[in-house]
């Protein structure tokens, strides 16, 4: 039986936590992150968890304390935001390298600089080709979901990856809301326990981990891993379709939300698809065809089944909420366009980078951009592709 | 039981031949006598710090490590023993661990006074059960002999070249070993090879089976750094002793001791003639270079002294 709670997302990451108790918690605080070790520390203290929890003095430690404890066979997670991550950076690399399924609660905040607290994606859209496995989430429903995931799918002897757990850093960690949790008994059932195959204690055999891999040997180990990460979608639909199985929510890659006949859509990321859907709604009663993809799988990214989802939309707008400074649009659009690109007769496609550094975004915003593209599908002229949106600017309109 | 050599050799190699380190050079000699510190059938977790250890040791697919071995970055080797250390205490707690292991983190001076200073402070203060080994060959040696922060002053280095304006490194070098006994850690020692490995040995046995941090320094040359041939690492050794460049210690719960101390406390040239990164304090015009090396380890030494003596 599920229990009717109401929790923020950061609480709803910590019950998950407490629920698997992981062997070790690697943590150090980072707003808006901060509030995940310090539940934790509590259920550490009232003994609520077997966890050893190590307070590491930095973001760089505590990702290399999760990989010592996940070469050495233990379950190591930890939670992070921001410059946390990007303190992290060299070692992500280290982590998927090493094959280990590390998990990693982020909770995304915009990159320094400037320094600023609020929500983007910058900080986990930066360690995008760092080999993680990426889920986002909508509201805290889908971060607690995700989180009892995460494990089956990045400890799964056919992918063998790290596995971040996103969601949006006050808009959905620090809102309290209601929530379905799961009885403690079963999401340990369902997440199972971690016995992998080498280690570096207690198995037969010693172990090394790390080598100094030379030319011969380094191409061939970035491949496996690649072909990990491709292996990871059929993993990422098997545990979603037995989540669905045993507490009855379901999950995919990514979200359609009235697709089936929409002319005008949006692709985008996170807590906004509530905004989103609003407008949707609004739109469709006065007859408005909208439509909306939020995108919750995006590593590996579900190139081929995105294009499905699009394939008969007349106009979309990816709605990007990090700059990549690429001159050319964010990282969402990047994939997106690309996704659209062996279709016969892709939809025209724009990219609006909003909401950067928590800037706001209401049903009204969303209802611009769904214009703009009712414009583009009306006139068949795309105008700039690449656009920012909700900047205060000259112009009394943007879009 | 007093330490016997031949015993001590007998034993296994835990740290097999068909590494890449060079001739003469000082790291493997700590590998071989930390492995051998270690008693017989107990099991160890080696991490190790990115270096010319690391790339000389373990090239996939090949290992010298008899013992499960972890590296994965320069600057981090204390806090990933620490998350070994750490799992293996859940693992044991939850009944999926039955063995006991010994956790050993070794770097060189790079990866320990410099980039790895942060993570080996941090795990030194959190009080993780392991035993830090430096291995201080005084710079960084795997990338072409530039100057750490434990260089001594007027050696030559890449970074800090001999030339008309230059006469090698500028600053003195950094006191880590006086540094961890500051963090109040059950154990500090500072050793190198000398006679018949005793000081050595007995101190990373000390290290490894005190309950809790220790932190070992052990001075290791490198023969290309320091420009010696390779035969007279020995040599070396002894008179970084004899001079007190490198004096012989022990902080044990806070008590300073001197493990040595020499009956005549050679002068510091006796170290420094012997390696060609200290030739041109010896060219004329230059002799206030050695006279200010000689101070600098006079006034150290009269330091350590007066620790030892009031603890």
């Amino acid at each position: 039986m599920s229990i009717r709670e109401r929790l923020s997302g950061n609480e709803a990451i910590a019950t998950a936590m407490r629920q698997i108790d992981p062997d070790v918690f690697a943590a150090f605080p980072i707003t808006p992150s901060t509030e995940i070790p310090q539940y934790f520390a509590q259920y550490v203290a009232d003994g609520k968890v077997g966890t050893e929890y190590v307070t590491v003095e930095s973001e760089h430690s505590s990702m290399s304390t999760c990989i010592g404890a996940a070469a050495a066979g233990a379950r190591a997670v930890t939670a992070t935001s921001s410059a946390g991550l990007a303190f992290m950076y060299e070692v992500l690399y280290v982590a998927a390298s090493s094959r280990l399924p590390i998990t990693l609660a982020c909770v995304n905040r915009t990159l320094t600089g400037p320094i600023n607290i609020n929500n983007d994606h910058s900080d986990s859209m930066g360690a995008r080709d760092a080999g993680w496995l990426q889920i986002y989430a909508e509201n805290n429903q889908e971060a607690y979901d995700n989180y009892l995931q995460a494990m089956r799918i990045s400890e799964h002897p056919s992918v063998r990856l790290p596995i971040m757990i996103c969601q949006d850093g006050f808009i959905t960690s620090h809102a309290v809301e209601n929530i379905l949790l799961e009885e403690d008994a079963a999401v340990k059932k369902f997440v199972g326990e971690y016995r992998p195959e080498h280690a570096l204690v207690g198995r037969d055999h010693p172990l090394a981990v790390g080598p100094y891999d030379s030319c011969p040997f380094c191409m061939e180990h970035k491949v496996m891993q690649a072909e990990a990460m491709k292996n990871a979608k059929k993993v990422i639909l098997d545990v979603a379709a037995d989540f669905e199985k045993t507490f009855g929510r379901k999950y995919g890659f990514f979200e359609e939300y009235r697709m089936e006949d929409a002319e005008v859509a949006l692709v985008l990321i996170g807590s906004t698809a509530g905004t989103a859907k609003a407008c949707v709604e609004k739109l469709r009663a006065q007859g408005v065809k909208a439509g909306l993809v939020k995108i919750r799988v995006f590593r590996p990214f579900p190139m081929e089944e995105l294009a499905q989802a699009l394939k008969n939309v007349k106009a979309v707008a990816v709605m990007d909420k990090s700059e990549g400074y690429s001159g050319c649009g964010g990282p969402l659009f990047a994939e997106t366009r690309s996704a659209c690109y062996d279709l016969p007769d892709p939809p025209k496609m724009i990219d609006v980078v909003y909401g950067l550094a928590g800037r706001d975004c209401a049903v009204e915003d969303i209802e611009k951009v769904y214009r703009h593209l009712l414009r583009i599908m009306e006139t068949g002229d795309v105008g700039p592709r690449y656009i920012h949106f909700g900047q205060r600017s000259n112009q009394q309109e943007v879009l | 039981m007093a330490y016997n050599h031949k015993v001590e050799l007998s034993k296994p190699e835990r740290f097999a031949p068909g590494h890449r380190l060079c001739a003469g050079c000082g790291a493997g000699i700590v590998c071989r006598g930390i492995t051998r510190a270690l008693d017989e059938g107990d099991k160890a977790v080696i991490c190790n710090a990115t270096g010319c250890l690391e790339v000389s040791s373990f090239l996939y697919p090949y290992t010298a490590w008899e013992d499960s071995y972890i590296h994965s970055a320069f600057e981090n080797a204390s806090a990933v023993c620490g998350g070994v250390e750490a799992a293996c205490k859940a693992l044991q707690k939850k009944g999926r661990l039955n063995e006991e292991y010994k956790f050993i983190t070794i770097g060189g001076d790079g990866g320990t006074y410099d980039i790895g200073f942060q993570s080996l402070s941090g795990a030194m203060e959190r009080g993780h059960d392991m035993v830090y080994f430096c291995y201080d060959n005084e710079a960084y040696m795997n990338t072409g002999i530039q100057r750490s922060s434990s260089t001594p002053r007027f050696a030559n280095a890449t970074t800090t070249p001999v030339g008309t304006e230059s006469l090698g490194k500028k600053q003195e070098k950094k006191d880590l070993t006086v540094i961890m006994a500051a963090h109040n850690i059950p154990y500090v020692a500072q050793t190198t090879f000398i006679g018949n490995f005793k000081d050595f040995h007995e101190k990373a046995h000390r290290a490894i089976y005190t309950p809790g941090p220790a932190f070992v320094n052990v001075m290791a040359p490198c023969p290309r750094g320091w420009q010696y041939s390779a035969e007279l690492l020995p040599q070396i050794c002894k008179m970084a002793v004899e001079t007190c460049v490198w004096p012989l210690y022990e902080v044990v719960e806070g008590k300073w001791m001197l493990s040595y101390e020499p009956k005549k406390k050679l002068p510091v040239e006796e170290f420094m003639r012997l390696q060609g990164r200290f030739k041109h304090c010896f060219k004329p015009g230059n002799e206030w270079t050695i006279e200010a090396a000689q101070d600098y380890v006079d006034r150290k030494w009269a330091e350590l002294l007066a620790r030892c003596s009031q603890s």
